[in-house]
């Protein structure tokens, strides 16, 4: 049977973590697993996770008055849901609704930044690969604002 | 240089502003053949030319088939041609695809939007010779669901053995049960063998930069990226001087040009 750590460490997004920071993690995660059409969290609330992929899809919805919800970006295998738990306020800011049925490793918001504030080299590592996400993410974002596909 | 009349045996409609005319010659005559990534000039009659990408199978000799977006008067003259009625045609011109080259290895295509239409023939042409290329990976974005090109061929060419398709939109309506996001997002799902691979990559020009980046962070050098350019061409043989981009004439040394021939112009502001 996989382990926790076995999990967190065959994920792309810890590929390479030293197995000292793992150890140090596997007490903040948890194996959860949501079915279709789920909300996983919603705009407003309390960052307190943050989830690990590995089977599934999620979509981040956005919703406005006048206009229609829409799906702003989906994530799948691999890739990892959510970052607001890194950042002050710690507040969700966009819907996540699973798309199919989707299994994941929840990392406890609240033990990892504990964890991080007592091992700094620990957060100094999170830290770097959360900024490597966001700077691929801020990319995406830029190149889907300009809005390329549209008619000039 | 003078067009030849061809009649439109069949206009479909693919996007709310984009459609596919198949073309024929009146006489009955086979068309002229082609090479995936070529393209012809269409002459709708008391309107204006216009270069448009072949977007047909290169095998079926009897017919050109043209994906055409509205977008302006005369895109918008060429894709409201009945059936029946008379187009000219002269071409086909340019250098295209690198499809003999591409033996052997692996095939990377990028689309973006209305790209997907001069990538198309190379795809037809690898399924029709499927034991002389290796895995073929599609990346396709598009703008929102309603714009994909080619739906039904993309469920088809998903089901293909050694190919692996990726269907993009940059928007999603709740309804859209696929992926959203741009269509550098999905090389994260791609399979890709970097040293046995070639890469085609057809879009917006600022699509083809993000993408041109990310095959470089793959391992892919710029001998085996290779772009479809666009720019005013007019008379489609390098003579009018109207699409030189740089040292090169788009319609006559391309449009199709490796990564590494156009890298230093595309980062020409000027350009």
């Amino acid at each position: 049977m996989e382990t926790l750590e076995g999990i967190i460490a065959g994920h792309p997004f810890f590929e390479g973590l030293d197995p000292q920071y793992l150890a140090l993690m596997v007490g903040c995660a948890s194996n959860v697993r949501f079915n279709a059409n789920t909300y996983i969290f919603k705009e407003g609330g309390e960052a307190n996770e943050f989830f690990l992929i590995r089977a599934g899809k999620v979509a981040l919805e956005v919703f406005g008055a006048n206009r229609k919800p829409s799906i702003i970006e989906t994530l799948g295998e691999g890739e990892v849901l959510g970052w607001s738990w890194l950042i002050e306020p710690y507040i969700w800011k966009f819907h996540a609704r699973t798309m199919e049925m989707t299994r994941a490793i929840a990392l406890d918001a609240k033990c990892l930044r504990a964890k991080c504030e007592e091992n700094h080299d620990l957060g100094y590592e999170i830290m770097k690969r959360f900024a490597s996400l966001m700077q691929r993410r801020l990319e995406a974002t830029r190149f889907q604002l300009l809005d390329v596909y549209a008619a000039r | 240089m003078l067009p030849q009349a061809f009649q439109v045996r069949a206009a479909g409609k693919e996007t709310p502003d984009t459609f596919t005319l198949t073309l024929a010659p009146h006489n009955g005559d086979h068309a002229n053949s082609f090479e995936p990534g070529q393209f012809s000039m269409l002459w709708t009659f008391g309107v204006g030319e216009l270069p448009i990408s072949i977007s047909g199978d290169p095998t079926k000799e009897d017919r050109l088939v043209y994906t055409v977006r509205s977008v302006g008067k005369a895109t918008h003259a060429l894709v409201s041609q009945q059936v029946g009625s008379s187009v000219g045609v002269r071409g086909p011109y340019g250098v295209g695809w690198p499809v003999e080259a591409a033996r052997g290895q692996d095939l990377i295509i990028v689309a973006g939007g209305i790209g997907l239409a001069p990538l198309r023939p190379v795809i037809y042409k690898v399924l029709a010779e499927r034991e002389s290329y290796g895995r073929l990976v599609l990346l396709y974005g598009a703008r929102n669901p309603r714009d994909l090109l080619y739906r039904k061929e993309l469920v088809a060419w998903s089901r293909t053995r050694d190919t692996q398709v990726l269907v993009t939109v940059d928007y999603g309506g709740l309804s859209w049960r696929g992926h959203v996001g741009v269509v550098t997002t999905l090389f994260k799902f791609a399979r890709i063998h970097p040293e046995r691979s070639l890469a085609m990559i057809c879009g917006p020009e600022i699509m083809m930069r993000f993408v041109t980046r990310e095959l470089e962070t793959q391992g892919l050098t710029r001998d085996r990226i290779y772009l479809s350019m666009e720019r005013n061409m007019k008379c489609g043989v390098g003579l009018c001087g109207h699409c030189q981009y740089g040292p090169y004439f788009i319609c006559k040394d391309g449009p199709v040009f490796t990564y590494r021939q156009m890298q230093p112009l595309l980062e020409k502001y000027e350009l």
